[in-house]
């Protein structure tokens, strides 16, 4: 998750010493939050129930109203917005997504565009090209019914709907919460594809360690109360965790985590010989968690790294082919053994 | 007690009529010009202009309780209460105030349904999705966008069930009205309950009974096509 493509369509986020209490609650909901998400990043906002997660996002577009602090965007406070304009200008997503029922698809992404007063051609185009960016096409699906799809499919489009006026900010409170794991598996690699294309601003919440890991240029960790406990990169989190909390939210194997932010193809491959063709195979698409538990698995201390296909970020494609002799004639890059992961793995 | 025909001036009696038989088709076709069809469309005005200035009303009510919740309780309480009171008491109420007129019958038909109408039209606000309300919000819809395209767009079912309950409901107490305005089937019914010939009566019940049943039809329809997403559902 590189971020040096910014394009001037994405904005950054600042909180600026943000308290939200709400009316007759006894302590603030969220409390003195300062942190920056630079343009084009994902921020995930990762923390136990009731620590005030939603809420800190909900103070971005204003469906709650800040009672202390600032929030920026793109350098201007969210509060010289009037809340409508402010909101048609930031993307939306919830978990179940939210679609309209009673709308067909393509009219649930039409939303926004419409009440913007875009004319009828503009509008339709923008939902075609939309169901096309995330692989729905619209002959096939724009007259459906919400309850027609399934719940990965509907999950897609409520991301198609959020940016359907090309936001630069969108904010995404538990999307896939109610997926299954091999569905919020694929989706999540369908967005990080789509997320390397559009690069808008992210805040995404979550309260999975794992999808935070793997979605996150940087995670937020909240604890109870509202407070900030720390803001990292994953990386940096699941080494350095900031104090015991942090360090028990991350668990345990927080070291095995850390295994999942490197790829095979990123480490120095030891040529391969002759006798490695006994070894166990996994193309150089996997983790190395991936490679430590094929070797755990097949009871040897190195596996033999195959060439995999195109290596785009998973996509419709199940997930780089762990284990299996690629179909065709994959060619070997070399082998990994387990000490090169242990030691990639603890840089 | 003659046993010729008790209805009178009504020309040559026939056979049917004659005999005293409990229900005459012939006779009904023949009067069914000047009597059965015009007391039917009385009886639709009536009931037409009762339910929709009740579902105006109601949705308005409805609506303006959905926005600001402490009036649900005050409006329940007063409309449930007109609920209470029988029509027909409700028509002695008002003859004095308003005398034997339309005006009367279409008070008491509207204060008599309201509160069934507003009760269901304010649970099928209350009971849309909370997450599509959410996301309207959430993409910058304004107040009124959210009520019209959304709310009131998911309310509909609930819509038409009030409208099916009330819509038969006021069929019915329009047959009462005759007591106030000689109008609708119900003036038929009244005057044949004095007389032993059972066909106008007979004929006019069942006509209100058609209706009702018509009606209730046509309210079913119209949900159908208002809800083409309800239709969908994945087999
Ligand atoms: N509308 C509200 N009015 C009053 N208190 C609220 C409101 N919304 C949330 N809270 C309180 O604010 C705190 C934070 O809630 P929030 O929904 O932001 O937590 P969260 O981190 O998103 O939790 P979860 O993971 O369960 O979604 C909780 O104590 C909650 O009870
Ligand atoms: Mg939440």
């Amino acid at each position: 998750m590189s971020t040096e493509k910014t394009p001037a369509s994405a904005q950054d986020i600042v909180f600026d010493h943000v308290v939200k209490t709400y009316p007759n609650a006894a302590s603030p909901a969220v409390d003195d939050l300062s942190l920056t998400v630079s343009a084009g990043e994902i921020c995930v906002l990762l923390g136990p129930s009731g620590s005030g997660k939603t809420t800190a996002l909900m103070m971005v577009n204003r469906l709650a109203e800040i009672t202390g602090g600032d929030i920026r965007i793109g350098g201007r406070s969210i509060t010289d917005h009037d809340p409508i304009e402010l909101r048609r200008s930031i993307g939306y997503v919830i978990q179940q997504t939210g679609l309209f029922p009673h709308l067909t698809i393509a009219d649930n992404i039409a939303t926004v565009p419409k009440v913007l007063g875009w004319d009828k051609r503009r509008v339709k185009d923008r939902v075609a090209e939309l169901l096309d960016l995330v692989g729905l096409p619209v002959a096939e699906f724009g007259r459906r019914y919400p309850s027609q799809l399934s719940g990965g499919q509907r999950q897609r489009v409520g991301i198609a709907r959020a940016l359907a006026a090309d936001p630069p900010v969108m904010l995404m409170d538990e999307p896939f919460g109610a997926l299954d794991p091999i569905t919020r598996e694929r989706v999540q690699d369908e967005f990080l594809a789509l997320h390397e294309r559009i690069r808008k601003t992210v805040i995404f919440v979550s309260h999975d360690i794992d999808e935070a890991v793997k979605m996150g240029d940087r995670i937020a960790i909240f604890r109870e109360g509202g407070k900030l406990a720390q803001y990292d990169t994953p990386r940096t989190l699941l080494k350095e965790p900031a104090d015991e909390f942090v360090a028990r939210f991350v668990g345990a194997d927080r070291g095995l985590k850390r295994l999942t932010l490197t790829r095979l193809a990123e480490l120095d491959l030891t040529p391969a010989t002759s006798g490695d063709a006994a070894l166990p195979a996994i193309g150089a698409d996997a983790s190395l968690r991936a490679a430590l538990s094929l070797m755990v698995a097949e009871g040897t201390d190195a596996v033999r790294v195959m060439e995999s296909g195109d290596g785009g970020g998973g996509g419709e494609v199940g997930a780089g082919g762990e284990g299996g002799e690629g179909p065709g004639g994959a060619k070997a890059l070399g082998t990994a053994s387990l000490d090169a992961v242990r030691k990639a793995g603890a840089a | 007690m003659s046993a010729g025909p008790v209805i009178p001036d009504f020309g040559d009696p026939s056979a049917c009529v004659a005999s005293d038989a409990t229900f005459c088709a012939d006779w009904f076709t023949d009067h069914w010009w000047n009597l059965f069809w015009p007391a039917l469309l009385q009886h639709l005005e009536l009931t037409l202009i009762a339910v929709v200035l009740g579902f105006v009303l109601a949705v308005a009510a409805a609506v303006l309780c959905h926005f600001k919740g402490w009036l649900a309780a005050p409006v329940s309480a007063v409309t449930s209460f007109l609920y209470t009171v029988p029509p027909l008491a409700l028509f002695q109420l008002l003859v004095p105030v308003t005398g034997f007129s339309v005006l009367t019958v279409e008070i008491a038909l509207v204060l008599y349904s309201i509160y069934l109408l507003f009760t269901t039209f304010l649970t099928g606000l209350r009971e849309v999705p909370g997450d599509a309300v959410r996301a309207a919000r959430g993409m910058g819809l304004t107040r009124r966008q959210i009520l019209f395209k959304v709310e009131l767009r998911l309310a509909v079912p609930s819509l038409i069930a009030g409208l099916r309950v009330a819509t038969v409901m006021t069929i019915g107490i329009v047959a009462i009205a005759a007591y106030v305005v000689d109008k609708g089937l119900g003036s038929l019914i009244l005057k044949a309950l004095q007389s032993p010939f059972n066909t106008q009566f007979i004929g006019a019940g069942a006509l209100a009974v058609v209706l009702a049943l018509a009606a209730d039809g046509a309210l079913v329809l119209a949900g159908r096509l208002l809800t083409p997403w309800a239709r969908t559902r994945r087999a």
